[in-house]
């Protein structure tokens, strides 16, 4: 397997007039070529922050204030925007959960195309339309040689995910990340998506971060899971290892908070408490309130374990030493 | 014998927007769309006391507009509502109190300069179920039941969290002593974990205070987690009805069939990749739905038949509903 991305220890921060905002606080992975790497977590862990920053899109206040980024053997961590801008869309796509961010309502879809293929390569107009034609059609819009005229708001809120979609693919990219992109839409339009997507993803050789707050969504997708709290990866592993058999409290927690697990009717297993602010974390580990089986230990911050390809941080990992608890 | 609650033949339309630019179009002598939009289509529904019935159905289906006409918030295009056989709407006003309402978004239902107390109280004080005097003592036990601590009602709605903003809501209905409870996608904003939180309390108040609801949701296993019966909306119409259990594990129509079959599973299992199955196809546009049963572009047994002939509602079992002409060979 080769590797096409390798995050190590990355911290991305906010400096606001409240204090310091550490989003991403030493997060470290690996995606393998045409890997669906799970990125999941409530909102406000760090999530989104995590993708912009592989892209180099944090703006002030916030920076990348630590770690490194190799994409495709390159360390992007302290490139300049002129050479970020390069890989960007060509080496490294994003797709966000609001396609109509994505998309500008003034010009067709093939205006904005063309233009996305005119800022990586070189091509006859013919050559160009031809290509954006293609990837049209590989995401599923139906008659794409008479769609591609069209504007953004003619377009259903699906259509226009797979437009993004297309933009995204445009170039080939080695690494996609895709900001819960199908969190907006229907049921069955975001299974058609998930669908293509896996597909993409088997055939092309693209690999793709999924980020999602919805479990079910990431394990029917992607292979390995990070679950993240508080700007830290507390758990990852093998997307059906980690659900069968958390080992961070929290993520037993997402688990069994979830009504499919339940029996209809009977009281959910609930996380009390509500996700911390930054800017108030507890000393040691941030899950630390919420937690059933917080001890004094716990006010030392947990150190990464890796064992059997998987990682967790906490100091009383589940469903080890035969406790059952 | 007359069911608790009953919603009969209601329909809903909306006149089509008219812009500036039709306005124009239409002085130029373009047409101009003038069709209505059908939201909700002569659904029948009935609660029996203490029931929950949940409503699921894809964005635009009419969920929230059949929830206001229940709730005597909108007025019917045709048909009525009743509950214990009195009407919920005398003159288009809404005639009883005895139906209260939770929404999805609790920072938009909340007045956000009014402390949460007082928006709390206001309906028991206005409808005379506690005094002025006695109020403060009334609220603070809401709070406590609804899992907030008493001391917060002297704060404004901006000082909540989400999760804590449903709690209030929850408490604002409640106070009014309702029997029925009308909840539209109370826990779609909500992160997980605080999701779990606000279905236990749900689950907690409807054991204790024996609430009839209706509980609109996207969310299929958030329905099925709270259901006793269950109905399935598709382009303004309910196409199948029945007991939660039954729906979910036997469902007569092939849009249940379909939209169970495409919610993505969770899964344990680390090489059946595969958990979910996608329809085909758009939603349509409820301004045009397809002639004949309007789910026939998408479905895979759709005949001849299904294109010309719009199958009506029909009691295919005992208290089971399916509006599908070959019902019978699916549950059969
Ligand atoms: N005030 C209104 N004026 C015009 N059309 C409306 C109005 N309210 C709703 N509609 C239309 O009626 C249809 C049903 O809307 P409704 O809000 O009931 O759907 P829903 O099932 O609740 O969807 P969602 O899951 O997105 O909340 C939609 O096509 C909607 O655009
Ligand atoms: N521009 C910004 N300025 C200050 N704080 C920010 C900014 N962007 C994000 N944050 C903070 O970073 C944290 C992580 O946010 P985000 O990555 O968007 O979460 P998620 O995507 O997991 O919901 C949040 O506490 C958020 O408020
Ligand atoms: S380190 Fe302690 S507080 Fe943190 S998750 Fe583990 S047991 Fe709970
Ligand atoms: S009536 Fe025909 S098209 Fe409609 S759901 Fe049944 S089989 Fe499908
Ligand atoms: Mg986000
Ligand atoms: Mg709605």
């Amino acid at each position: 397997m080769t590797a096409v991305l390798e995050v190590r220890d990355l911290r991305t921060e906010f400096n606001t007039r409240a204090g310091v905002i550490r989003a991403v606080d030493g997060v470290s992975f690996t995606l393998n070529r045409g890997e669906i790497l799970g990125l999941v977590g409530e909102s406000g862990s760090g999530k989104s922050v995590t993708g912009f920053s592989l892209l180099g899109l944090v703006d002030q206040p916030g920076r990348i204030s630590g770690g490194s980024i190799r994409l495709n053997g390159t360390e992007l961590v302290g490139l300049p925007e002129s050479e970020l801008r390069d890989r960007r869309g060509r080496e490294i796509a994003m797709i966000f959960q609001d396609p109509i961010a994505t998309l500008n309502p003034l010009l067709t879809i093939r205006k904005q195309m063309m233009m996305a293929v005119a800022a990586h390569s070189r091509m006859t107009a013919k050559a160009a339309e031809a290509r954006c034609i293609e990837v049209l059609q590989r995401v599923g819009i139906p008659d794409p040689v008479a769609r591609i005229k069209g504007y953004p708001h003619e377009f259903s809120g699906g259509m226009r995910q797979r437009v993004a979609i297309a933009i995204a693919l445009l170039h080939d990219p080695a690494v996609i990340v895709a900001d819960e992109p199908t969190t907006a839409l229907d049921v069955s339009i975001q299974a058609q998506i998930l669908h293509e997507m896996r597909s993409l993803a088997a055939e092309t050789g693209t690999a793709m971060i999924w980020i999602s707050h919805d479990l079910a969504t990431v394990s029917s997708l992607a292979k390995r899971l990070l679950v993240m709290y508080a700007g830290k990866v507390v758990e990852e592993g093998a997307t059906a290892t980690v659900l069968r058999d958390p080992r961070h409290p929290y993520t037993r927690g997402l688990i069994t908070s979830l009504p499919a697990i339940a029996s209809p009717g009977e009281d959910l297993l609930q996380i009390p408490g509500t996700t911390p602010s930054f800017l108030s974390l507890p000393p040691g580990c941030p899950f630390a309130p919420r937690c059933d089986f917080v001890e004094s230990s716990c006010e030392k911050m947990p150190e990464i374990t890796l064992e059997n390809e998987r990682m967790w941080r906490c100091h009383h990992p589940l469903g080890l030493s035969g406790a059952e608890r | 014998m007359t069911a608790f609650f009953r919603i009969d033949q209601v329909s809903r339309a909306f006149a089509p927007e008219i812009t500036l630019g039709d306005r124009i179009a239409a002085k130029l002598g373009a047409q101009v769309e003038t069709r209505s939009l059908q939201a909700v289509n002569a659904v029948t529904l009935e609660l029996a006391k203490g029931e929950t019935l949940g409503l699921v159905g894809e964005s635009g289906c009419g969920k929230s507009t059949l929830g206001r006409v229940a709730a005597g918030i909108l007025p019917p295009s045709s048909g009525t509502v009743a509950l214990e056989g009195k009407p919920v709407l005398i003159n288009g006003h809404k005639a009883t109190t005895r139906i209260q309402t939770v929404f999805q978004d609790p920072f938009a239902s909340l007045d956000p300069r009014m402390k949460v107390g007082e928006t709390v109280a206001e309906g028991p004080i206005a409808h005379n179920l506690v005094s002025r005097t006695k109020s403060g003592g009334y609220v603070a036990e809401w709070f406590s039941r609804v899992g907030l601590d008493p001391s917060f009602a002297g704060r404004y709605p901006h000082q909540f969290s989400g999760g804590q903003r449903q709690r209030i809501a929850i408490a604002r209905a409640l106070a009014m002593k309702p029997d029925l409870l009308i909840c539209d996608e109370p826990v779609a904003s909500l992160d997980v974990s605080i999701q779990a939180q606000i279905l236990n309390l749900f689950l907690q108040l409807r054991r204790e205070l024996n609430l009839t609801c209706l509980f609109i949701s996207h969310d299929l296993s958030v329905v099925r987690h709270v259901s006793d019966r269950m109905a399935v909306m598709y382009l303004g119409r309910v196409v199948e009805e029945g007991g939660a259990d039954q729906v979910f594990d036997r469902p007569a129509h092939p849009y249940t069939k379909a939209l169970l079959a495409s919610v993505p599973k969770l899964t344990l299992d680390d090489e059946a990749l595969v958990h979910f199955e996608p329809i085909e196809g758009e939603i349509p546009s409820p301004l045009s739905p397809p002639s004949g049963c309007h789910f026939s572009p998408r479905c895979a047994f759709a005949e001849e038949r299904c294109r010309k002939d719009l199958p009506e509602l029909r009691e295919v079992e005992d208290r089971r509903f399916s509006a599908c002409h070959f019902a019978e060979v699916l549950v059969g």
